[in-house]
């Protein structure tokens, strides 16, 4: 279906294939520290068809979660491009790459980053917030309460709702990130990690809830992971190997 | 939307940033009791300088003054139109009051101001000034059948603050002359029988105690028939001059009966107030003082006539109740030679002037300077009089003002050093908000408007504190008083007996609107530090 190749130096950024919505080329990063040069990702191309789980798997330090997060726009890529649907998205301004990271991709983190000041639902709601203002806010608050509720419930937190999220545990914050991810009705879905600070049965719990996400929506995801088993729950596994894509 | 959540939420949580307003609550409180009692004092200062002093001072250069006010009130009338709405000439020389207490001779340098008791209190607030209820309605230079306000008329209160005006006027002019005929005739009865013992008696010593407890004595008898006598007035000479001057009409007066002319002096000049706020009177309505005054010819001569005290002017202005004595304005024109023999027309120092209330007094004044020359004559507004008082008060508020916006100042550095921690804390935050599409403007709004709502808290308890402190200052200084045991404000210090406080709403406007932002600048390089994180650098902070 889609295809991960390995670095074609000199690669130019080409237009995505009607069937990608993620594609990604030559996809270059390095850090500085000091006088000493990490390059991270050394050429990386990356496709991902809509409805389509991959898991990128790879060792620590590989680059997978630096490739994620160009991805997802929190950060900017040395060189290369990352194109959505069709358009290109790393070069855009600021402020088009914020309503994106808004509208289009939802994103969860190994340390599932929920607000502490906010309760659940509030965390949930937090995207919409973001996207409205005050006035449009207050015409779509009801709405909007009923849609983050609804997917608290479904994630099994119904009871949960306006709990902070001291008050719950790993498997359920990260059940709430994963509401807050879906919540403002992404084409993509990234994950970093998602299962990394769960016991087994929490995480396999969020997994189900990821494939079931996939099956039942089509949702796009890329899965990033350090553990085998885990991307073997994924369509397709992208290895990544010093910076580097390798076909699984 | 969820920039005012975040904020009302970390107001919640974070108490410490409320603590940093607490300097700004102090702050705000503080200036606007500094002002308001800085405004209290200036107001009630001006008010007194303006009780004295007309709308305008028409004068002359030189102490003879100038001839034939009735002419120049008419051109100053129109020249400076209908705004004038009353005038009174004024004769002003330096002079030396002396009078005497208890043997000894005390002698003041004054300022002698004749006015016409009929106009003078018409272009000022000076009827409000006097002691007798009478001569506030209307002064007259009469000696008063006592009546004498015991209580301060302007501080209010019930406890009489001057009981030894209670016999004051003709009751103690007469008890005054009683005594001094009972020593002279004591001492002549001493010389006649002892004259070694006399000459003791004059000399002081026993003889002279002696003689003071047997006239105390002979006063205590005669005191009831003295104050019985003095419900009703005495009789008056029918003639008016031979009152004003009976000495010199050859026949001897009788000061029980009359007195000399009238003389009002500030009330600085014959009393003080002790530690109690009591005032302790050294003259008395009813008794003689001496003047001593320039003539007005060239070179001046010194001349002395003596006057009788028949009231005091107290404007609460120590300046000028320790230094002005108003006498008739005729009598003291006709002592100084200022009556013109061959045309009979009197001179002038000064010409008060009145004004319509609104009229621009600077307006009026620059009429008037083109009208007359400025070499003869000066015209100031009462303000220009005071300028260099009322510029000292303004520049001591100004300097104020800028000493306790510091203290706001202060505390904004403390919200600035709590809000960089804030961001420090809530780097993770803002990657978070910033993974879920925020703007870096919404980002810095969330400081901001915390930075404004600290602000609007801080300032907000401020003004409420200040205004309440302002209202009840006079509550908070008993009550300190009482527990202190301390005397925090002293009325013999400044003549007020309450402290005065104005609330200008603008100004306390500008306060609360500086320290608001002051708050909000403080929040601004935090905010800017906040809104420049990169989410993947914020996300990985711990």
């Amino acid at each position: 279906m889609t295809s991960a190749t390995l670095e074609s130096p000199g690669a130019v950024a080409v237009p995505a294939p009607p069937a990608s919505l993620l594609t990604v080329r030559s996809l270059r990063k390095r850090y500085r520290s000091g006088d000493k040069v990490l390059e991270v990702l050394r050429g990386v191309d990356f496709d991902l068809a809509p409805g389509e789980f991959v898991s990128v798997i790879g060792q620590s330090g590989s680059g997978k979660s630096t490739l994620l997060h160009l991805m997802g726009l929190l950060d900017g890529a040395d060189a290369g491009s990352v194109h959505l649907a069709g358009r290109r998205i790393d070069d855009l301004p600021g402020r088009d790459r914020d309503r994106l990271r808004n509208t289009d991709i939802g994103m969860v983190f190994q340390a599932y980053h929920l607000l502490p000041e906010l309760t659940a639902l509030e965390n949930v709601l937090a995207p919409l917030m973001v996207r409205h203002g005050l006035w449009a806010w207050c015409r779509e608050r009801s709405e909007a309460r009923r849609q983050a509720t609804d997917l608290l419930k479904r994630f099994g937190l119904g009871e949960r709702l306006h709990h902070k999220p001291r008050q719950l545990s790993g498997g359920e914050m990260q059940r709430v990130a994963i509401a807050r991810a879906l919540v403002g009705g992404p084409r993509l879905l990234l994950a970093d990690e998602p299962t990394g600070n769960l016991d087994a049965e929490s995480g396999g719990g969020i997994l189900d809830v990821l494939a079931a996400l996939n099956r039942s929506e089509g949702l796009s995801i890329v899965l990033v992971t350090h553990d085998a088993s885990i991307a073997r729950r994924a369509d397709r596994i992208v290895r990544l190997v010093a910076g580097r894509v390798e076909t699984a | 939307m969820y920039k005012l959540l975040l904020c009302w939420r970390y107001l919640r949580t974070r108490w410490i940033a409320l603590a940093s307003v607490i300097s700004v609550t102090l702050g705000v409180a503080t200036m606007i009791v500094v002002n308001a009692v800085m405004a209290g004092f200036s107001h009630e200062m001006q008010t007194r300088i303006h009780g004295i002093l007309s709308d305008l001072v028409f004068e002359s250069h030189s102490l003879s003054g100038f001839q034939d006010p009735a002419w120049h009130m008419e051109e100053i009338r129109r020249a400076a139109g209908d705004d004038v709405v009353g005038m009174t000439p004024t004769v002003a020389v330096p002079a030396m009051l002396n009078y005497q207490v208890r043997g000894q001779w005390i002698t003041r340098q004054v300022m002698l101001i004749g006015i016409d008791e009929a106009t003078h209190a018409g272009v000022s607030d000076f009827g409000r000034y006097l002691q007798h209820p009478a001569n506030r309605g209307q002064l007259s230079f009469e000696l008063r059948e006592g009546g004498y306000d015991t209580v301060d008329s302007q501080a209010g209160g019930e406890e009489p603050t001057r009981p030894a005006l209670e016999g004051a006027g003709w009751p103690h002019r007469r008890m005054r002359v009683e005594r001094e005929r009972l020593w002279r005739e004591k001492l002549e009865a001493d010389r006649a029988t002892d004259p070694a013992g006399g000459d003791r008696a004059s000399g002081g010593g026993e003889p002279v105690r002696s003689v003071d407890r047997q006239v105390d004595a002979v006063l205590a008898a005669t005191d009831a028939a003295a104050r019985e006598a003095a419900v009703e007035p005495p009789a008056r000479p029918a003639d008016p001059f031979r009152q004003a001057r009976p000495a010199e009409q050859g026949t001897r007066m009788d000061p029980a009966k009359e007195q000399f002319t009238g003389a009002v002096p500030g009330i600085g000049l014959a009393s003080f107030r002790d530690a109690s706020g009591t005032d302790r009177f050294l003259v008395l309505p009813g008794d003689d003082v001496k003047v001593t005054f320039p003539t007005a010819g060239t070179p001046p001569k010194a001349i002395s006539d003596t006057f009788t005290v028949v009231d005091f002017y107290e404007s609460k202005m120590s300046e000028y109740d320790s230094n002005f004595v108003f006498v008739p304005i005729a009598t003291l024109q006709k002592m100084r030679g200022m009556i013109d023999p061959q045309s009979g027309l009197a001179s002038v120092n000064s010409i008060q002037i009145k004004l319509r209330s609104g009229a621009d007094l600077d307006v009026v004044r620059d009429r008037l300077r083109k009208a007359f020359p400025a070499d003869l004559y000066a015209v100031a507004t009462w303000k220009d009089k005071q300028g260099p008082l009322l510029a000292a008060v303004d520049m001591e508020m100004a300097v104020l003002n800028i000493l306790l916006f510091l203290i706001i100042a202060v505390a904004g550095f403390g919200i600035l050093a709590i809000f960089f921690m804030i961001v420090v804390e809530k780097t993770r935050d803002i990657g978070i908000l910033k993974s879920l599409g925020a703007r870096a403007a919404g980002i810095a709004g969330i400081f901001l408007g915390y930075g404004l709502f600290l602000g609007l808290v801080g300032a907000g308890a401020g003004l409420a504190l200040g205004l309440a402190i302002a209202a009840n200052i006079n509550r908070i200084r008993a009550g300190v008083e009482w527990c202190t045991g301390q005397r925090v404000f002293d009325p013999s210090i400044y003549y007020f007996f309450k402290i005065p406080t104005i609330i200008d709403p603008l100004t306390v406007g500008w306060i609360v609107a500086g320290a608001v932002g002051i708050a909000v600048a403080s929040s601004v390089l935090p905010a800017l530090r906040a809104a420049r994180l990169q989410p993947v650098e914020a996300l990985r902070h711990d």
